[in-house]
C-alpha cells in the first residue's frame, strides 16, 4: 500500500488471522480457569454449572488428608532427586556432544530424547519389566529411575543450545592460562551455562512432577500427585478434594515453568 | 607464564588428569559419555530389548506361566486378531485426525506470533503456549472432564445457544458419537487436540521464525499476491515444522492409555490393551508384542518425517 514509507513495513494481520489466533489462546487456557472455579463450588456431587454457590473450605479440608499429603511430598521428593539426576547426566552428555564429532554422535542425541519420543507406555512397561527382573522392589527408587530417564532430555537440549552459543575461545583462552580442566569447567563453563543448567533443571523438575504414564508402572504402592489424582477421578465422592488439589498442581507446576522461562530469556539478548 | 607453571611444585593429580583429557579428546569423550551411557545406552535400551524379546515368547493358557521360547506364536494367535487389529485401526485413525486438527489449529498462531506479533507481545504469546505444555496432564485432563460432563460448562453453553439439537444430532453419529460428549470417541478426540496442541505450535513457529523477511519481499516485489507467496513460499518451508510438530501429537496419542480412560466410550486404544494385558491378565508377552506396533509405527514415521526434513525443524 505505501511501501515507499519507511515505518509501514510489518504487514498486518486480517481479522480472520487475529481470531483464529485468539481461538487457539483461549481453547489452550479458558480449561484451565474452569479446573480454578470449580475449586470454589459449594456442589459436592456433581458438576453443575453454573456453581450453585462459592466457598473456600475445600482448602483447608485438603490439608487434613493425610493421603494428599504424603502423594504430594512423594512428589516433590522425585522430582527433586530425578532433576539432580538429570542435571548430571544431562550436562555430561552435552558437554560430550556439543563440539565433537564422532561415529554415533547422532545415535546418541536420538537415544536421548527416544525416552520422551517412545510413547510413554512403552518406556513404562520396557523398565517395568528390566526392574522386575533384577528383583527390585518398586519403590521411591524405581520411580526415580523412570523419572530421569526422561528427565535428561529437558537438561541436555537447554546445556546443549547454551554452549553452541557460548564461544569457545574463552575456554581454549581459559586453558592457554594455565587452568586445568576441572577449573576451567568451574570458572568458565558453568558460568555460561549455569542460568540454562536452572531452566533446564525447572522444566525437568515440572515433568517430573506431572509424570504420570511412566510412574504408573514403576511406582508400587506409593502414590505420588498425579496418581493420586487419577486415582480420584473414579471416586466421585471427593470432588471438591480433587479440583482444590488440581489447583495446587497447576501453582506447583506454573512457578518453575515461569522461572525456567526468565532464565532462557535472560540471555538471549 | 609456562616456565614459571614448570618450575613450582610437580603439577598435582587433578591437574595431571586434567592434562590428560586435554590432550586425549577420545579419552575426555569416553570419561564424559561414561554415564549417560551406561543409562541411557545399557539400561534404558537394554530395557527396550529385553520387551522386544519377550514378544516372542509367550504365555501358557493352562498354567498361566510366561514359556521363554522363541517364536511368533504370541503375534500369530493373540496379537494378530480382528479386535486388536480394530484397537490399532482405532487409535490410528484417532492420531491422524488429532494430528490434522492440531495442525489446522496450530499454524495460525504460530503464524501469527512469528510474523505480525511485537517483539513484546511474541514472548508472551510464547509464554501461553508453554505454560500448558508443561503444566499438570492429568489436571488438564481432568478439566475437560468438568467441561465435557453431561451438566457441565459445554452443555450449557451450547443450551445457552439454543444448540442443543445440534449437540444430539453430532452424538448420535455411530463411532463418533454417544450419550454425552465425555463418554463418546468425539470427547476423546477433542481432548487429545487440546492436549497436544502446545506441541505443534512450537515446531511451526520455530519453522517460520527461519523463513527469511527477504525472502517474501522478494515473492511480492516479483509482483506475487500475498495469497501466492504464502502458498508457495511461506508454507512449503513452514512445512518441516508442520512434521516435526505431528511427530509429537502423533506418537503421544499413539501411546497414551490416560485420555481414552477418562473420557471416551469403553472401546479401547492400543496404551489401554498394553495396559490391561501386562497388568490384570500378566500377558507380558502379548502387552509386549502390542507395544512393538506403536514402536513400528513411529519408525516408519520419522522416516518420512526426516525425508520430509523434519528433524532440521526441531
Amino acid at each position: 500500500m505505501r511501501s515507499n514509507t519507511v515505518k509501514d513495513t510489518t504487514p498486518r494481520a486480517s481479522i480472520g488471522l487475529k481470531l483464529a489466533t485468539l481461538g487457539a489462546l483461549l481453547f489452550l487456557h479458558l480449561p484451565l480457569l474452569v479446573v480454578i472455579m470449580y475449586a470454589f463450588t459449594t456442589d459436592e456431587a456433581s458438576f453443575s454449572f453454573p456453581p450453585p454457590g462459592l466457598t473456600t473450605r475445600w482448602f483447608v479440608d485438603v490439608f487434613n488428608r493425610p493421603d494428599f499429603r504424603s502423594a504430594l511430598g512423594l512428589s516433590l521428593a522425585v522430582a527433586a532427586v530425578s532433576t539432580f539426576i538429570a542435571l548430571i547426566l544431562g550436562t555430561l552428555l552435552a558437554l560430550a556432544i556439543y563440539r565433537s564429532k564422532f561415529f554415533g554422535r547422532e545415535a546418541i542425541s536420538l537415544l536421548v530424547i527416544l525416552p520422551i519420543a517412545l510413547p510413554g507406555i512403552v518406556t513404562g512397561i520396557a523398565l517395568r519389566s528390566a526392574i522386575s527382573l533384577t528383583g527390585i522392589n518398586f519403590s521411591f527408587w524405581t520411580i526415580v529411575i523412570g523419572h530421569a530417564t526422561f528427565c535428561i532430555v529437558t537438561v541436555y537440549n537447554n546445556a546443549v543450545a547454551r554452549l553452541r552459543r557460548t564461544n569457545y575461545s574463552q575456554i581454549e583462552a581459559s586453558m592457554d592460562l594455565g587452568a586445568s580442566t576441572f577449573q576451567t569447567f568451574r570458572y568458565v563453563i558453568l558460568p555460561n551455562i549455569a542460568t540454562s543448567l536452572l531452566a533446564g533443571g525447572m522444566l525437568a523438575f515440572a515433568l517430573s512432577f506431572d509424570e504420570v504414564i511412566v510412574t504408573t508402572f514403576t511406582a508400587g504402592q506409593q502414590q505420588t500427585m498425579p496418581i493420586w489424582i487419577y486415582s480420584q477421578l473414579f471416586r466421585t465422592r471427593d470432588r471438591p478434594i480433587t479440583n482444590v488439589a488440581a489447583v495446587f498442581v497447576i501453582a506447583a507446576t506454573f512457578i518453575p515453568i515461569l522461572l525456567a522461562y526468565r532464565f532462557t530469556n535472560e540471555n538471549r539478548e | 607464564m609456562a616456565t614459571r607453571l614448570q618450575s613450582a611444585s610437580p603439577p598435582s593429580l587433578p591437574r595431571r588428569i586434567g592434562a590428560f583429557f586435554f590432550r586425549h579428546p577420545n579419552w575426555s569423550l569416553a570419561a564424559l559419555l561414561l554415564l549417560p551411557m551406561l543409562w541411557l545406552g545399557v539400561f534404558y535400551l537394554g530395557s527396550l530389548g529385553a520387551l522386544l524379546t519377550q514378544s516372542f515368547f509367550r504365555l501358557d493358557g493352562f498354567t498361566g506361566r510366561i514359556v521363554r521360547q522363541f517364536g511368533l506364536e504370541t503375534y500369530q494367535k493373540q496379537l494378530f486378531t480382528p479386535a486388536n487389529m480394530d484397537i490399532v485401526l482405532r487409535t490410528f485413525l484417532t492420531a491422524s485426525a488429532v494430528t490434522i486438527a492440531s495442525a489446522l489449529i496450530a499454524f495460525p498462531l504460530a503464524y501469527y506470533m512469528a510474523r505480525y506479533a511485537s517483539y513484546r507481545v511474541r514472548g508472551l504469546l510464547y509464554l501461553l503456549v508453554l505454560l500448558p505444555l508443561w503444566s499438570s496432564y492429568i489436571v488438564r485432563v481432568y478439566t475437560w472432564k468438568i467441561i465435557l460432563a453431561q451438566e457441565g460448562v459445554l452443555t450449557w453453553f451450547i443450551n445457552g445457544l439454543g444448540l442443543s439439537g445440534v449437540l444430539r444430532a453430532v452424538l448420535d453419529i455411530p463411532v463418533i458419537g454417544g450419550p454425552s460428549l465425555s463418554i463418546s470417541l468425539l470427547g476423546t478426540f477433542i481432548v487429545f487436540v487440546y492436549i497436544w496442541l502446545p506441541y505443534m505450535i512450537l515446531p511451526i513457529n520455530a519453522a517460520l521464525e527461519r523463513v527469511p523477511k527477504s525472502v517474501i519481499e522478494a515473492s511480492g516485489d516479483l509482483g506475487a499476491p500475498p495469497g501466492y507467496t504464502f502458498r508457495r513460499i511461506i508454507l512449503p518451508l513452514a512445512w518441516p515444522g508442520v512434521v516435526a510438530g505431528s511427530i509429537f501429537t502423533f506418537s503421544l496419542t499413539l501411546g497414551d492409555y490416560i485420555i481414552p480412560g477418562i473420557i471416551g466410550n469403553s472401546s479401547f486404544f492400543i496404551g489401554q490393551a498394553v495396559f490391561v494385558q501386562q497388568g490384570t491378565a500378566g500377558n507380558i508377552p502379548l502387552a509386549a508384542a502390542f507395544t512393538v506396533i506403536p514402536v513400528a509405527i513411529m519408525a516408519v514415521y520419522l522416516l518420512i518425517a526426516r525425508w520430509q526434513g523434519a528433524f532440521d525443524a526441531l
